[in-house]
């Protein structure tokens, strides 16, 4: 699949096949950037595009630990709720009296221990991760209602100073500190996909399971490293989204993890495994974001265009990764 | 004696029957009211009844998927198909001048039948022309069908009042629910077109091995659409239900995580996620199952979200128990030392007696 295009052609054709799909988007987020800055006097304004990243920030984090998933060909369906468990424990907890540190650190260990109890059945047992994950997102979203069925509000001090620290002039372009935050888990888990050994087994998984047993990689390792990397995203994810509310609700996120997949496969990454980055990812994310920025600027589309322009483009990425001859099991 | 018991043990519907009996039997000791049935007005009625009525629309999805899954597939889209069917079928009544007249109600079915066979049709020219993998071309239906069930609604709740419509999911018939007869009936036909033909053993070589059906002569990929079809169908039959069972139509919340319900049915019955062989009684009794265990968790005053929780422990349960690797791992245990007392299903049933 990494093989080089040697046809003689013009100069663009010779592009490595597997940045094809990444460049795409990233022509499309212009695209879209474009008609809404010729449309809209106001979308020309920098801020809006840090709002992009200040609404978006716990679904970036999200979709950078879908995307660890989805290189392997596995799903998580579970984030969803682990984001909504992660900010309803949190949100418990500092209401029940708890100081702030110890429970950020209980909230981020909710996460990558279901994801690695996940990643022990699908290993262990060989059972789809469709069918292991569908589980999770069970369980966490009826321990969300556990605790409680209405929101419970946070008031601690260092969650509303998170959510109010404005980094940049605060009357002019600023970001919250979840971006920076964000930011920091998509260039960590680039890093990791890129350079390190885990990253390159998880490629190698993705690729092919049974060559990769073969080349003597540790394939379950792996395995259920990247559901548990997929739940610890969940939790940074659950922790950003009750910064950005101040509050834990049971049915908040409820549907995200379509979002998720959404995002990583507009990223252009392959759902069969193998072939992807998480740069990809970040561009998804933007596209999503932009097109509720473009709804909302319009004013006269209601949001369920939302739902029928994203399932749009999914379709068109889709097939567009098949056109170009990425190859589907 | 003992040899009857482990023939009978064996037997594929073995543990559904027995999970849904002591369901029945907890809930009996519980409220020892439950399993009683009373006449009035000439209409049976009952817990047990209520559970049949309710889970009607489960059976129906569940039969469609059954199919697809035997492929080897899955449909994602069915709760999206749902909201569409009954949003059109609510649509079209409440815009005629006459909302009791059976033309308006049968033309409003017509019409949110047609649509949803579309629908199937265009998830099933995804999977079997294009060849994407079946959970991502479904899963684009889901996405946008939501959209489109609250583009049709405009993003109201559209209630209508008509009779005809309310009997697919309140009317009786014969002193039963109706929606029970119509469940049953799609049962029927499915299994009889199924099991009668050779079109159910050619449903289960196409998910056995696609390309080796091909080569044999069968026509996988008409297979293929065909079950997207019909699991369209059912889901709108389903979609029906539902909104007649409230009288209104919601584009955001009629027959959402039906699908992973269905799922979750289709694999408590026993048929395999990987496709290949098909149990359309046992797709029913997981539905049953599933109803009941609804119906329990909420006539114990628990909340209704906090059942998915156990609907967690049961998916985990099932799957583990029809895992050949947890079978293996659990048949050394025992041949070797003594028998351990966690045995696989134990943790299932104590779970739903909680």
């Amino acid at each position: 699949m990494s093989t080089t295009s040697l046809t003689t052609g013009p100069r663009w054709a010779r592009l490595p096949r597997r940045h094809v799909p990444v460049l795409v988007t990233l022509a499309l987020l212009l695209v879209m950037y474009g008609i809404g800055v010729s449309q809209y006097r106001a979308f020309s304004n920098v801020q809006v595009i840090f709002n992009v990243f200040i609404d978006n920030g716990f679904l970036l984090v999200v979709a950078v630990g879908m995307t660890f998933v989805i290189l392997t060909g596995g799903i998580d369906l579970s984030v969803g709720s682990v984001v909504a468990m992660t900010a309803m424990v949190s949100a418990w907890l500092l209401e029940s009296g708890l100081p702030a540190l110890p429970v950020l650190i209980i909230a981020l260990l909710i996460g990558p221990t279901l994801g690695f109890l996940m990643g022990c059945a699908i290993h262990f047992f060989d059972i789809q991760p469709f069918i292991v994950t569908l589980a999770g997102m069970f369980f966490a979203r009826g321990m969300c209602t556990f605790i409680s069925d209405s929101s419970i509000r946070i008031t601690d001090g260092f969650w509303t100073t998170m959510a109010q620290y404005r980094i940049g002039d605060p009357r002019g372009n600023f970001v919250s500190v979840s971006v920076l935050i964000a930011f920091a888990v998509v260039l960590i888990a680039a890093y990791v996909l890129a350079y390190t050994r885990l990253g390159r087994n998880v490629y190698a998984i993705g690729g092919n399971p049974q060559s990769a047993l073969l080349m003597g990689l540790p394939v379950g390792r792996t395995r259920i490293a990247v559901y548990t990397i997929s739940g610890l995203c969940s939790a940074i994810g659950g922790i950003l989204l009750s910064f950005y509310t101040l509050s834990g609700a049971p049915l908040i996120a409820v549907g995200m993890e379509l979002d998720v997949i959404a995002a990583v496969v507009i990223g252009g990454t392959v759902l069969t495994g193998g072939s992807g980055y998480v740069f990809g990812t970040v561009l998804g994310v933007l596209v999503l974001g932009v097109i509720q920025t473009l709804i909302t600027f319009d004013g006269s589309l209601n949001s369920w265009w939302t739902k029928i322009v994203i399932g749009g483009l999914l379709f068109a990425f889709i097939l567009f990764q098949r056109l170009i001859g990425i190859r589907y099991k | 004696m003992n040899e009857r018991l482990r023939s009978m043990a064996s037997h594929r519907l073995f543990w559904p029957v027995a999970v849904l009996v002591v369901m029945l039997a907890v809930n009996t000791i519980y409220r020892p009211g439950f399993l009683a049935v009373e006449v009035n007005n000439g209409h049976l009625y009952g817990t047990p009844i209520d559970i049949l009525r309710l889970s009607a629309p489960l059976i129906l999805v569940g039969l469609g998927m059954t199919l697809v899954i035997s492929t080897g597939g899955i449909d994602l889209s069915v709760g999206s198909i749902c909201a569409i069917s009954g949003a059109i079928a609510c649509l079209h009544i409440s815009q005629a001048p006459d909302q009791n007249s059976l033309v308006t109600v049968f033309t409003a079915l017509a019409m949110a039948l047609g649509a949803a066979l579309v629908l199937g049709a265009w998830n099933g020219v995804l999977v079997s022309v294009i060849g994407i993998q079946p959970i991502i071309a479904t899963l684009i239906l889901m996405v946008a069908g939501r959209g489109l069930a609250q583009l049709v609604t405009e993003g109201q709740i559209i209630t209508i009042n008509s009779g005809p419509y309310r009997a697919l999911g309140l009317g009786h018939l014969l002193t039963l629910p109706l929606a029970i007869f119509i469940a049953l009936g799609a049962a029927l036909l499915i299994a009889a077109l199924t099991r009668r033909t050779a079109l159910g053993m050619i449903i289960e070589s196409v998910g056995g091995n696609r390309e080796a059906s091909r080569l044999a002569g069968i026509r996988s990929a008409r297979m293929v659409f065909l079950v997207y079809v019909v699991s369209a169908a059912c889901a709108a039959v389903a979609g029906f239900m539902m909104t007649a069972n409230v009288s209104s139509a919601d584009g955001n919340n009629a027959g959402l995580w039906v699908e992973l319900d269905a799922i979750l049915a289709v694999v408590i019955g026993g048929t395999s996620l990987a496709g290949g062989r098909f149990y359309l009684s046992g797709t029913i009794l997981g539905a049953l199952i599933i109803q009941t265990l609804t119906t329990t968790v909420y006539a114990m005053n628990i909340s209704p979200q906090t059942a998915l929780l156990f609907k967690a422990v049961v998916v985990i349960a099932v799957c583990l128990i029809q895992a050949p690797e947890f079978r293996a791992k659990l048949g050394r245990r025992r041949r070797g030392g003594p028998p351990s007392p966690s045995s696989a299903p134990q943790p299932q049933k104590e779970e739903v007696t909680a």
